[in-house]
């Protein structure tokens, strides 16, 4: 078939330059940013050589490591619980005869896309005080792990749901009519079907929560800071390529999962 | 005794079923149906797409439940049990295979919910994969077979529990035409070696005639006939099981006196004949209609016979051929005839010919 290259965008005039100017703009600075974290003097700005030693001195800083931990607890727990959480909702969406409210459940779980964080950071902070003045419940680093749950839920939501959508629901049916359970329906067919959908959800769970700093900045407490805060109060001090290495880490981290992400779901297309 | 053997086999009582979805009308999708089929039958429903089949063959296994009426296996209700704790396999049209299963995992399947020994489970797969012939498939993945083989492990993964019933829900039409004749010997061949009842379900007139012991044909939700495949092609009970299975003629007719097996009529040329009277229907004197096979029919001379019409188009078919008439009464009239070496008399086109239609081959009908 013969495309027409009067529609196809990429012949429309400019559209070249236009592209090399958005990838530029976005993936310069970042660029910039990961090739001074292995400059070899204490400038982020002059190049003199390369050389891995910032990377050295940020690992064996304690107070990255303890942020660092930080970080994997709140991360992986919320990670965890929002999955959870997901799952059952997806289930809940798809699995089910059309009942009234379903589209406002379905709007429901992914509202918190579309809420400013600046809000849901806010909210959260002035729900915790309230628990901890009138209740005098203060769940210490569980308040991060349960707002960052909150928030994750929809990220996880997205490709659950999508791929149980995609599924055949006969199967399920074939399973119930081989005498399979509910419970085992779910363990045997549903379960194992799902998982590349339940594996992006985490990827995707796992850095929306690694890299948060809006609502961590408002609902953190003393001692809970969190890598991207860790750097953020980095900054205010004079800049090393140490800060640069640091931010490496992380990126690194946010694009291995990103990718995972993203193989797992073309793998089982 | 006989209540014990009355009480065996699946019994459809009356059963209805309305879908009722919001923002539409209810419809109805089964009305009244009563069937009862027997241990060890291979019994199929038959009906144009849409008549309900489906929904039967899914309230048998627990799918959906009926709005009104009861499902009995062996005497014991089952409307109330959900699909797992039902006797019954399904081979799902879709054919509904575990993908990220292999062959064996797939067939194992129901053994292992049903918690077999694994002895046990190991010798049954074994004995399944060579009922269907796929014994060296064994470990395949299910991606990795033919649709045809696919057809083979769903039957296999279905009869493996050894079920009291089978649903076939139209297992053959995916399959092109000599795929398709090969699975109708090889379901026969299983439901034989088996021993286990089989429901199957088609659309295919000639399908449902080759295969089963019985049919019960529908059509728009009610259950038209119940019969032997020769019941219901010989002496079918009304119009709609006439004209849906096979080729065949009507004919208006002057009922003049009728008992239950047979009534005396008189023909549009005034020939007075004998016809059929299909089980449990009752006529009166009067109008009336009677279907006759064009096969059953015979083409004689002008002025010969008891029906008189004009040719009007002859197709030939090989083996035999059909002359279509045109009768007194402006009605059409087909008869078919086989080639035999050495036929003497052939109208031609524009002739005028005498039909005869011989005793006990002419069946009342009601429309
Ligand atoms: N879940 C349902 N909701 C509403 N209507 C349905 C549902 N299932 C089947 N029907 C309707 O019931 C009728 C019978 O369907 P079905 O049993 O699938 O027919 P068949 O198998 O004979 O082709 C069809 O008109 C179909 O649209
Ligand atoms: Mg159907």
């Amino acid at each position: 078939m013969a495309k027409d290259r009067s529609t196809d965008m990429r012949y429309q005039p400019g559209f070249g330059p236009l592209a090399m100017i958005c990838l530029a703009v976005l993936y310069a600075p970042i660029l910039v940013l990961v090739a001074f974290a292995f400059n070899a003097n204490a400038s982020v700005a002059q190049w003199t050589g390369f050389s891995t030693k910032w990377f050295a001195t940020a690992l064996f800083n304690e107070s990255f490591h303890a942020a660092a931990l930080n970080t994997m607890l709140i991360s992986v727990s919320a990670t965890i619980i929002a999955t959870m959480a997901a799952t059952a909702a997806a289930l809940g969406t798809t699995r089910v005869k059309a009942w009234r409210g379903q589209t406002a459940a379905f709007m429901t779980i992914n509202l918190p896309l579309m809420v400013p964080e600046i809000i849901t950071a806010v909210s959260a902070l002035s729900f915790f005080a309230l628990l901890g003045q009138v209740f005098n419940i203060n769940l210490g680093i569980g308040n991060l792990i349960l707002a960052h749950s909150v928030f994750c839920i929809p990220f996880a939501y997205m490709p659950i749901r999508a791929r149980l959508e995609d599924m055949d629901f006969t199967l399920d049916q074939a399973a119930a009519d081989l005498y399979a359970t509910p419970w085992m329906t779910f363990r045997r067919v549903t379960l194992p079907l799902l998982m590349p959908g339940i594996a992006s959800g985490i990827a995707l769970a796992f850095i929306v929560s690694f890299d948060d700093f809006t609502i961590t900045q408002l609902v953190a407490g003393p001692g809970q800071t969190t890598l991207p805060i860790y750097i953020w109060t980095q900054v205010r001090r004079p800049i090393t390529p140490e800060l640069n290495a640091m931010c490496t880490i992380l990126l690194s981290i946010s694009i291995l999962f990103i990718s995972l992400s993203v193989l797992i779901g073309q793998k089982r297309r | 005794m006989t209540v014990l053997e009355s009480r065996q086999g699946l019994e459809i009582h009356h059963v209805g079923k309305v879908f009722s979805q919001p923002g539409r009308p209810d419809f109805r999708a089964l009305d009244d149906v009563s069937i009862r089929i027997r241990p060890n039958e291979f019994f199929t429903l038959l009906g144009p797409s849409g008549c309900g089949k489906t929904t039967l063959l899914r309230m048998i296994a627990g799918f959906e439940h009926p709005s009104e009426g009861e499902i009995r296996l062996d005497g014991a209700d089952i409307s109330v049990k959900a699909p797992y704790e039902r006797p019954v396999n399904t081979v799902f049209q879709s054919y509904a295979l575990f993908p990220h299963l292999t062959v064996e995992d797939n067939i194992s399947f129901g053994l292992e919910m049903l918690r077999r020994p694994k002895a046990s489970i190991d010798e049954t797969v074994t004995r399944m994969l060579a009922l269907v012939r796929m014994t060296e498939m064994r470990n395949r993945k299910i991606q990795q077979i033919s649709g045809g083989q696919q057809q083979r492990v769903a039957l296999a993964r279905a009869l493996a529990p050894h079920p009291k019933l089978l649903l076939l829900d139209e297992p053959l039409s995916a399959l092109d035409l000599k795929l398709r004749k090969e699975m109708q010997i090889e379901l026969k061949r299983l439901q034989h070696e088996t021993g286990i009842t089989f429901i199957f379900v088609t659309h295919d007139q000639e399908e449902a005639l080759t295969m089963s012991d019985r049919i019960a044909v529908m059509s728009a939700g009610r259950v038209q006939q119940i019969g032997s495949p020769r019941d219901i092609y010989d002496r079918p009970a009304n119009r709609f099981a006439a004209s849906f299975i096979g080729e065949t003629n009507f004919v208006t007719v002057k009922l003049l006196t009728v008992s239950a097996t047979s009534g005396e009529l008189e023909l549009p040329g005034g020939t007075v004949i004998h016809a059929g009277v299909p089980d449990g229907v009752k006529f009166s004197p009067g109008k009336a209609t009677i279907v006759v096979r064009p096969e059953h029919a015979e083409l004689v001379g002008a002025g010969a016979g008891n029906l008189a019409g004009t040719v009007t188009n002859i197709v030939y078919f090989g083996t035999d051929t059909h002359y279509h008439l045109r009768l007194k009464d402006e009605s059409s009239f087909i008869v078919r005839r086989q080639n035999r070496h050495g036929l003497s008399f052939g109208p031609a086109i524009g002739d005028e010919v005498g039909v005869l239609i011989g005793e006990g081959v002419a069946q009342l009908v009601e429309d």
